[in-house]
């Protein structure tokens, strides 16, 4: 028992370095896993890096292009805005709002989803029909409309746009989880654990979980994309933050109205939008790729 | 999905677009922000602010007004909205034309792409320009309509001024419309310079709400198109010597179709949603500019009536793809 308990951790171990070495050779991933560890660092330390005060108003320097355009002040890289605060600081600035909602809203959005669709999956019946018809009536909305009723509703704010994606997007966490745990339940291993005698709660958490989480894992990173993404409209729609903080769609909502003006405004938080949702999804689906053959073996 | 199942399912979304209406009523009333308080002035007298609140509704229980509301809403009375003092229902009626134009366009945008993009990978598929189509499909997959709508705007708007970048029409185009389908009826009644202008106006939106969903169509159409080049029926069309591309098209195509639409069905209700922010962008007449409007004034009327008017176009949508589903696969058409 001990030798098999020792061979099967040592199966898991070797599982756990061919997934890693797998994750390490996509180039993708480690593209967009080292793209998004460098939004982190931004976020951390961006008094540290930031060159200048985001929210440092000179309407003398105000609309100053980037640099290497005619015009431009040195040190200010990418250019001021109508204000003429400086838009590289308050670009990094931004990265802490972008990745705290990426984050939290997704992790709080794929608890509540995993648990909902863990229960639904594993008891069936009545809960399985209460969970699922819930689902569909949620899914029946637009997102995006939902979204900004509910944060104009609860007040606008980083809670509420936490909230707001929180109650919105579990439903795509519950749907994954519900149908893997329905396939899962069906396997050996959960009849053998029940036949030891383990409870259902264990069962749950200990044997279905664990082979869930691949499939979560994925669906996760996606999602933290998504969660940049709706923060990013709901700063454009004037819903998000107070202005006094720097975030990436409060810049694009502003760069929109001078865009004649000075398109750097624009372009700077748009590049940099971009390139996150691409990197979270990249990664995602580097994570899916690495995953998958796990789940079949 | 026979057709009891898609009455089944009707019924259903009608159930559940009353429960949505009752939520959202219910809501914007319990939570702080008073629209009466809004646009009345300082000077107001106790009884006036009284007699503005009977005046939209807005006095009794929740549970009364909700009931006064549906009352009214049944015999299509769906009240005046608070911030444009007019018909919530003649407001709606003059900007839900813009946003099917938008959203039909849009469609037809995407389908066309995604079709292209899917018979052009299947051509290809297993060589290495094949993966290049499927990469790049992958990163119009993963950015979404607002990002798509905010690039147009700094390529074909500004560093190109090829296109208009807000409204629908040109202002100085004076022209009295018997309906508000501007473009439907420019082209019909052979209008074609006033066509061209408002079709300027919607490229960019009509781009950004189309390019994410032409690449869902692309993968999905794709997939289908692969797994049905391998069937007997595409092998035997193979050797009586019909081209590669009139397999795809004649042969494969009929069959792919159900599936793609089954599964891109639900997607084309993300249009709608899109249209939201999009027309947002590019401050297009819609009823999603409308929505953004009507939350932010908290003009309770108006939200409660657009969120009807989503909800309906959502039900209706489904029914259509089901519908569709059905109509285009024999096999479910008894069961």
């Amino acid at each position: 028992m001990a030798e098999a308990a020792a061979a099967l951790a040592d199966d898991v171990r070797g599982a756990t370095v061919s997934i890693a070495r797998r994750l390490l050779r996509d180039r993708k991933v480690t593209i967009a896993g080292g793209f998004i560890l460098f939004l982190v660092i931004l976020a951390i330390f961006s008094p540290l890096i930031a060159p200048m005060d985001p929210l440092m108003q000179d309407l003398s320097n105000a609309e100053l292009p980037p640099v290497g355009f005619t015009d431009a002040a040195p040190g200010f890289w990418l250019g001021t805005d109508d204000l003429g605060r400086d838009i590289l600081s308050r670009l990094i600035y931004g990265a802490r709002i972008a990745l705290t909602v990426a984050f939290v809203a997704a992790t709080l959005a794929a608890t509540l989803g995993t648990v909902l669709g863990l229960i639904a999956g594993w008891y069936g019946r009545w809960v399985d029909a209460v969970v699922s018809r819930l689902v569909d009536v949620w899914m029946a909305f637009p997102a995006v409309l939902l979204s900004i009723l509910l944060v104009a509703i609860l007040g606008s704010g980083l809670y509420s746009v936490i909230a707001a994606i929180v109650v919105i997007d579990w439903t795509r966490f519950c749907r994954v989880v519900r149908a893997e745990t329905m396939a899962q339940a069906r396997m050996d291993y959960v009849t053998a654990a029940r036949a030891i005698g383990f409870r259902r709660g264990a069962i749950l958490a200990k044997e279905i979980l664990p082979n869930v989480m691949p499939v979560l894992v994925a669906l996760l990173t996606l999602e933290m994309g998504i969660a940049v993404i709706v923060e990013a409209i709901l700063s454009f729609v004037g819903l998000s933050v107070s202005s006094d903080t720097p975030t990436w769609g409060g810049m694009i909502a502003q760069g929109r109205q001078i865009a004649h003006e000075a398109w750097w405004v624009l372009a700077a938080p748009l590049a940099m939008l971009c390139a996150t949702v691409i990197a979270f999804n990249q990664l995602g689906d580097g994570l899916t790729r690495a995953l998958d053959p796990v789940l079949r073996r | 999905m026979a057709l009891s199942a898609v009455l089944n399912r009707t019924v259903m979304a009608v159930a559940t677009l009353l429960g949505v209406a009752i939520i959202v009523f219910v809501l914007i009333r319990v939570v702080p922000g008073d629209p009466i308080a809004m646009m009345i002035g300082p000077g107001a007298s106790a009884s006036d602010v009284i007699a503005l609140r009977a005046h939209y509704g807005l006095d009794g229980s929740v549970s009364s007004q909700f009931l006064v509301w549906f009352k009214s809403a049944l015999v299509g009375d769906f009240g005046i909205s608070i911030t444009m003092r007019r018909d919530v229902l003649t407001i709606l009626g003059e900007h839900l034309p813009a946003t099917i134009e938008l959203a039909g366009l849009a469609l037809l945008v995407a389908i066309l792409i995604g079709g292209t993009v899917a018979v052009v990978g299947t051509l290809t598929r297993g060589r290495r320009s094949g993966a290049i189509v499927d990469a790049v499909n992958g990163i119009f997959l993963a950015l979404p309509d607002f990002i798509w709508a905010l690039i147009f705007v700094l390529l074909l708007g500004v560093a190109v001024p090829l296109l208009p970048l807000t409204g629908r029409i040109d202002p100085s185009v004076q022209i009295e419309f018997g309906t508000r389908f501007f473009l439907a009826e420019s082209l019909l009644t052979g209008r074609f310079k006033v066509a061209s202008d408002i079709l300027a106006h919607m490229a960019m939106p009509t781009m950004a709400l189309a390019l994410p969903l032409a690449a869902v169509i692309g993968r999905v159409l794709k997939q289908a198109l692969t797994e049905a080049m391998v069937q007997d029926y595409v092998l035997l069309a193979r050797i009586k010597g019909m081209s590669e591309l009139r397999l795809i098209l004649g042969e494969a195509l009929r069959n792919a179709v159900g599936p793609t639409l089954a599964l891109t069905g639900v997607q084309a209700t993300f249009l709608i949603g899109g249209t939201v922010v999009v027309e947002r962008i590019f401050a297009y007449p819609g009823i999603g500019n409308l929505a953004i409007d009507a939350v932010i004034n908290r003009d309770f009327p108006l939200i409660q009536g657009l969120v009807l008017l989503f909800g309906l176009i959502f039900i209706l949508i489904n029914v259509l793809v089901d519908l569709a589903v059905v109509a285009l696969n024999p096999r479910l058409r008894y069961g």
